[in-house]
């Protein structure tokens, strides 16, 4: 889900980096009020796990590959607003390091990844999870549902970034510019991969984050706020 | 008591970072075991070339804008060695990223908190 450089056009990435810059802004403000002291490591290792958790490439054989991000769990355990925070550290550390999402396109991809799947993958395990007690299984299957659906929405919102470029910019004869697929392949070819094996992947390590976070330290999924 | 279990959790964390930094060539190699290919929207020039036939001209120009020191997770020149040395180069990748990250996050965390870090 990492649009690499040259995938979007000028127009989209800056459109993707203007939308960014409220939510940074906001995240910034409420993790500055907010976050108390002690707090401040979980915020570093959050960032960390969703960084090492998106190295695990997983095949569909003789198609393509994917990866959990693992926002969702972040979220659950941080709040919302320190997950973007994380992630987004995450993304550009993977993007300016190795190579892996574009520079012009940090904007887009922290868009899906540390806005999209962070906001909605909290939402859904909130609304899901109701008012069970901290240790209910029922969290467990929240989690997993929120992390499925969360990871599926981003990978949509990414999809249509892609398949809007031939929309948005071709030559005369007809070649784009950028992504060369519209939104009729990239629309089934993202969300197919997501829906069958990468969606799964992101369940089970976010409904099995929040299974050890339940054994080991509860405190963590009370607030997350 | 609070704040020694608040402690542990986060070192326990660290160390879960740990296994999957070392277990982390799994994402190399089980792709190429089963053929997983190139993630979608991710191919290089000459992917895209090998799919529709041409370069798009405006990927052409942004494609090789940066240099990232590790590219996908290697060293650069590496991309042709087997399969153990890219993967002992993605176990440097996933400690120096998170190495990174945790310096990153501490320079913002010292930023936005007064005096908390160190604590």
């Amino acid at each position: 889900m990492h649009i690499p450089d040259g995938y979007l056009n000028p127009a989209t990435s800056g459109v993707m980096l203007a939308a960014m810059v409220p939510v940074w802004t906001a995240a910034v403000r409420n993790v500055k009020k907010n976050l108390k002291a002690r707090q401040v490591p979980l915020l570093a290792v959050g960032a960390a796990f969703s960084f090492v958790i998106m190295m695990f490439n997983v095949p569909i054989p003789g198609g393509s590959t994917g990866h959990a991000v693992g926002s969702v769990l972040v979220a659950i355990l941080l709040g919302p607003w320190s997950a973007c925070l994380a992630v987004t550290v995450a993304l550009v550390i993977q993007a300016l390091i190795f190579g892996d999402g574009g520079i012009t396109a940090i904007g887009a991809n922290c868009f899906n990844m540390a806005f999209v799947e962070v906001f909605t993958g909290y939402f859904i395990y909130k609304l899901l999870s109701g008012s069970s007690e901290i240790t209910s299984g029922r969290r467990g299957i929240a989690a997993g549902a929120a992390g499925y659906i969360a990871i599926n929405i981003a990978a949509f919102s990414a999809s249509v970034m892609f398949g809007i470029q031939p929309i948005l910019s071709h030559t005369a004869d007809g070649q784009t510019l950028y992504c060369p697929y519209g939104l009729k392949t990239a629309v089934p070819a993202m969300l197919s991969g997501h829906l069958l094996v990468f969606g799964w992947v992101e369940a089970i390590v976010t409904a099995l984050g929040i299974k050890y976070m339940q054994k080991t330290d509860q405190s963590l999924l009370e607030g997350g706020k | 008591m609070r704040e020694g279990n608040k402690m542990k959790t986060v070192a326990k964390l660290w160390i879960w970072v740990g296994v999957f930094a070392v277990l982390s060539p799994l994402g190399l190699i089980l792709p190429k075991v089963f053929k997983g290919g190139d993630a979608w929207g991710e191919w290089d020039a000459e992917g895209i070339n090998g799919l529709v036939g041409y370069i798009p001209a405006g990927f052409q120009k942004l494609t090789d804008l940066w240099k990232a020191p590790l590219p996908d997770y290697t060293f650069r020149g590496w991309e042709d060695k087997g399969l153990i040395q890219n993967g002992f180069a993605y176990v440097v990748s996933a400690v120096a990223g998170s190495v990174i990250i945790w310096l990153t996050m501490r320079a913002i965390s010292r930023l936005l908190i007064k005096k908390t870090w160190d604590k």
